[in-house]
């Protein structure tokens, strides 16, 4: 494709609309598609594609957070205590980025896909109630409540290493790949810690921006950040998740999110293909 | 136990009230850093003439585009793409102060706990935004 700079930087921008519009609506994140849009659709080394990615994370989650915090579901203390282990696992991630072969990272990067993309489609239910108290949980004073339907709703915070543990994991990811690993994070937090779906994903999105921030320096020590990429790319991305923030409350999202796993499950699919036949 | 709860609540009202303030510093370190970014964006497309950058192939960035004290320079010596560079600098320093801002948070809560947690992360992102031993390159 040859295209000269300014139709490069508008098709990419609304490339990354659309990416940022449905991640939001979706509760995926735009982070997720983006680096399969560069990669297979434009041809952008991978390397290129996860330091605009990253940048486009931290965009999203820190534009977003004054409207989460709004809505008081956020545990910061959590949240906090957490992003020991996101940052470290951070740096982990983006040092390991720079020794691991590009078809190494497209193969990882489309396993984590493909388990978002299944992610979304599950059902959550509160189930964590009456749950007793965690010695870790308590000694941090991690325990929290939230707004329900019935009033404000107390919860215990379990199982502090294994959530710990995890949330190096998401970090990791998230420094390897350029994404912000909401669903690992979310997965740490609802599934291991049995904090509430709610407090999880709001608690999670908060957490995303220092996690990203970490390993941006690296990023862009490396020379992964290129401005003429990352420009169209964080601004089409914010604008687009802003644009679904303000959508979201009226949407129906059900359909949408199973669309949408579709294709990123197609698109992770694509991914561990190029990646395997060594042509990312 | 009564004493104990009124504690908690008092803790909840002054976390949520902290909590706006950061929302509201999150929000605004991005509409700055964005508005950089899309003034560099625009310099940057008006004066290209030419074709696209290959990135198909990664040779990854000169020096003056890696480094946040070259980065300055090259924004302040009309080159657009330092610029842009700078708008994301801004936007990687926006998380960076919520750490910040938070430990003065918990200080002020007189919750050292948290006060030497907040640091911990704050040393960690300070420790790999400068240590130039984490990068592949020199």
């Amino acid at each position: 494709m040859h295209l000269n700079a300014l139709a490069f930087s508008l098709v990419v921008a609304l490339g990354s609309f659309v990416a940022g519009f449905l991640g939001s609506l979706t509760g995926l994140g735009g982070g997720v598609v983006i680096v399969p849009l560069l990669t297979l659709l434009f041809g952008v080394d991978v390397r290129y594609a996860i330091g605009a990615s990253l940048v486009s994370v931290i965009a999203t989650s820190s534009g977003a957070a004054a409207a989460y915090l709004r809505e008081g579901y956020s545990n910061m203390r959590v949240g906090m205590f957490l992003e020991i282990a996101t940052t470290v696992g951070a740096i982990s991630g983006a040092v390991l980025a720079a020794h691991l072969s590009t078809s190494v990272i497209a193969i990882v990067f489309g396993l984590v896909l493909l388990y978002s993309a299944y992610s979304s489609t599950q059902i959550h239910e509160e189930m964590h109630r009456g749950l007793p108290p965690d010695q870790f949980a308590t000694l941090l004073k991690l325990d929290g409540s939230y707004p329900t339907p019935n009033g404000l709703e107390t919860y215990h915070v379990r199982h502090v290493p294994l959530g710990f543990g995890l949330m190096y994991v998401a970090g990791v990811l998230s420094g390897l790949l350029g994404i912000g690993s909401g669903a690992v994070k979310v997965l740490a937090m609802d599934q291991a810690m049995k904090i509430p779906f709610k407090v999880s994903t709001t608690t999670s999105n908060f957490m995303i921006g220092v996690t990203a921030a970490a390993s941006a320096g690296i990023y862009l020590r490396n020379g992964y950040i290129d401005p003429a990429l990352a420009m169209p790319v964080m601004l089409g991305v914010l604008l687009g998740a802003l644009t679904g923030a303000r959508v979201l409350p009226g949407a129906k999202v059900r359909t949408l999110r199973i669309v949408f796993g579709v294709v990123i499950a197609a698109l992770a699919v694509e991914m561990i293909f190029q990646g395997v036949k060594g042509r990312l | 136990m009564v004493a104990g709860s009124g504690k908690a609540a008092a803790r909840a009202a002054s976390d949520k009230a902290f909590e706006m303030l950061l929302g509201r510093l999150l929000r605004s370190g991005v509409i700055l850093a964005a508005a950089v970014v899309f003034v560099g964006g625009v310099w940057y497309l008006v004066q290209s003439k030419s074709e696209v950058e290959n990135y198909k192939i990664f040779r990854g960035e000169p020096a003056e585009l890696t480094h946040a004290a070259q980065i300055v320079r090259q924004a302040g010596s009309s080159n657009p793409l330092g610029l842009i560079q700078l708008g994301l600098l801004l936007l990687i320093a926006t998380p960076v102060a919520r750490v910040v801002f938070s430990v003065a948070g918990f200080a002020i809560e007189r919750d050292w706990m948290y006060v030497v947690i907040t640091l911990l992360v704050l040393l960690t992102l300070l420790y790999s935004l400068a240590s130039s031993s984490l990068a592949a390159r020199p």
